[in-house]
């Protein structure tokens, strides 16, 4: 961990600059040497572009439905037309544009919940590592209530409790996952603390808050960053799930889950309206996880020597 | 080994506490006026309102509440549901043979195809062998098991019609239930083509609850099989003249177990929230069908008494789990 002894705080601006772009380079190098990280990573920028650009992008407007064409298949199959590629649903809705205002969705589940449970975690974690103690103990008895759990049910009557809708499962998505970001955060800071730089910091009289956030912190995200992928693509799959149990977003909101749910009972007549919603999840959360294990490989200097 | 028991229990116990108070809050913070919940009834007199609510004792403080749920609990009472009038955990043990039943299976399928996928994928590092493998377990970790359920249906029972849609066995077979069990159950009752009936119904439930813990077993073997095949005594034992099957087969995969049985263990809270999902879409009669539809039907009690039982189940499995760790791993037993 050499390149993590050195604070940013204690770097001048300019070779800030220079250690920065060399950091940088030093990461694409061992992230690129993944392949499976650098196609993930493309595919995550497609979709990005596909959610920005899905007004455009999107044959049809998402909720209309074209009484003439009710459950056509897609266009190479008998029966289908080249106006409804992937075909439409049991109300005539295009699927393909569905599918591509899903992507919207999918992606704003995954910020919103990584960020509130990265930010959420950070917070609680490094208060509970740097001061130990009575109030370490309290919040780890806290997660541990929560990880008792198991997840999906939790967040299922937490939505119950709140409401079924979007916003009321990310909140009982993020909150759920809540506790690996404690958990994380807490036991860096706590390998951290005793270091010499800290140490050194701390005699040059920075405050707590200092020495939390901003000298502490910075050397701790590595494994930060690669479960925060990992909760990104866990939201995408739980939402999808909450909305396929229909407690997640209502119809008709064109959210992947949601639309698996209403496609279900077709399921055993029309295999393209089941089948194109559930490849959409399984593609985006391989591409995300793809990049997260190349994250993993060049964030992790123990498995960078091997 | 006594002190270390101690310890986690120290650690159980407050924690449990903690569920509890949870589980008995959720009800609490509902939208709505818990009694009429709690008594499913639409139109009530004011008479009629206060005798339910002394009745249920919501006229009491909460902590007086909150005490006497505790109470109950301690005494086996996890509460009636609303919609059946039976008590919850009468109707848990009820319906939970058939979760057991299924994740059993399903453990066993991931752990008989994902520890040799592991070792294989180690052993033959950066192959051809080794890039399928692992592909295939990302793959399956990506996997929305609700779809992929709804796709082997279509698969298997649509076009193929190999295996039934749905349920435990088919309506035709009836017999007492004497295990839970039914593959045990349909062997025991003599009946021709009832133990056939239950496989057939059990195969695509398992493919689809097994699949995510496969491929975390799978990742879980080749890493810890990668990490022990670089150690010195790895070396020497190959340096020996061992056979390169009992160098993986006895000194490697040995000590490579112990992080896997760890996750093994742990995958059991992962297969309780994937029996969610799995039990809605085989409308398969176990416990994870039982919480999705209580939360359909809003049977508050089931709710509240369901999560207490499953997360104390966890927890206690998890507990189970820390000892066989301890008791296999001396260092982890003197840590504290």
């Amino acid at each position: 961990m050499a390149q993590t002894t050195t604070s940013p705080s204690q770097i001048g601006p300019v070779s800030t600059d220079s250690s920065r772009r060399a950091r940088l380079a030093e990461f694409w190098y061992y992230f690129s040497e993944n392949r499976g990280a650098v196609i993930g990573l493309f595919f995550f920028l497609f979709l990005i572009i596909v959610a920005v650009f899905a007004p455009l992008l999107a044959p049809h407007a998402p909720t209309m439905q074209y009484r003439d064409a009710v459950l056509v298949p897609p266009f190479w199959e008998e029966g289908g037309r080249a106006t409804y590629l992937l075909g439409t649903d049991a109300v005539g809705r295009d699927i393909l544009s569905r599918l591509i205002y899903g992507t919207r969705y999918s992606l704003f589940i995954g910020v919103i919940v990584t960020t509130i449970s990265l930010v959420g975690g950070i917070l609680i974690g490094v208060i509970a590592g740097y001061f130990r103690g009575w109030v370490d103990t309290v919040i780890m008895r806290v997660m541990d209530i929560i990880l008792a759990f198991p997840s999906l049910l939790l967040a299922l009557v937490l939505v119950a409790v709140l409401g079924p809708g979007l916003t009321n499962a990310m909140i009982a998505i993020a909150l759920v996952f809540q506790p690996h970001f404690v958990r994380l955060t807490r036991a860096a800071v706590i390998s951290e603390k005793t270091r010499d730089y800290v140490v050194a910091a701390k005699v040059a009289g920075a405050g707590p808050l200092r020495l939390m956030f901003k000298t502490i912190l910075p050397n701790c995200m590595a494994p930060l960053i690669v479960q925060a992928t990992l909760s990104f693509s866990n939201a995408i799959l739980d939402a999808a799930a909450l909305g396929f149990l229909g407690q997640g977003a209502q119809p008709p909101t064109p959210e992947w889950g949601t639309m698996l749910a209403e496609a279900r009972e077709f399921i055993l007549r029309a295999w393209w309206v089941v089948t194109f919603p559930g490849l959409a999840i399984l593609i985006t959360v391989l591409a995300i996880n793809l990049m997260g294990d190349g994250l993993r490989d060049a964030l992790d200097p123990k498995l960078k020597r091997s | 080994m006594f002190r270390f028991l101690l310890g986690r229990l120290a650690v159980l116990i407050p924690t449990f506490i903690g569920v509890s108070i949870i589980a008995f809050s959720f009800i609490r913070l509902l939208p709505g006026d818990p009694v009429m919940l709690m008594s499913g009834e639409r139109v009530m007199t004011p008479e009629r309102y206060a005798e339910i609510s002394h009745r249920l004792g919501y006229d009491r403080s909460y902590i007086v509440q909150y005490l006497d749920y505790l109470w109950g609990i301690l005494r086996g009472d996890f509460g009636t549901s609303i919609s059946t009038k039976s008590s919850v955990l009468g109707q848990f043990f009820q319906l939970f043979p058939a979760t057991l039943e299924l994740s059993l299976c399903a453990i066993i399928f991931a752990v008989v195809l994902g520890i040799p996928a592991g070792v294989l994928a180690a052993i033959k590092r950066g192959s051809f062998w080794d890039q399928t493998i692992m592909g295939t377990a990302l793959i399956g970790f990506s996997m929305p098991i609700f779809w992929w359920g709804l796709l082997l249906i279509i698969l298997f029972s649509g076009v193929l019609q190999w295996t039934p849609v749905s349920g435990r066995i088919s309506l035709m077979y009836f017999f007492p239930s004497v295990t839970g069990f039914m593959l045990i159950d349909s062997l025991l009752s003599g009946q021709k083509g009832a133990f056939t009936s239950a496989l057939s119904h059990l195969i695509l439930p398992t493919i689809v609850l097994g699949t995510i813990p496969l491929a975390v077993i799978a990742r879980q073997t080749r890493s810890a099989m990668l990490e022990v095949l670089s150690e010195d005594y790895v070396r020497t034992a190959r340096a020996k003249g061992l056979s390169s099957f009992r160098v993986v087969g006895i000194h490697a995969l040995r000590n490579a177990m112990i992080p896997v049985v760890t996750t093994i263990g742990l995958q059991i809270g992962v297969m309780l929230a994937g029996a969610i999902l799995t039990e809605t879409i085989f409308s398969w009669p176990g416990i994870g069908k039982w919480m999705v539809d209580s939360v359909f039907r809003r049977d508050y009690p089931v709710i509240q008494g369901g999560l207490l039982i499953i997360a104390g189940m966890i927890m206690l499995v998890n507990l189970i789990v820390d000892l066989l760790y301890g008791l296999l791993n001396p260092r982890i037993r003197h840590q504290n």
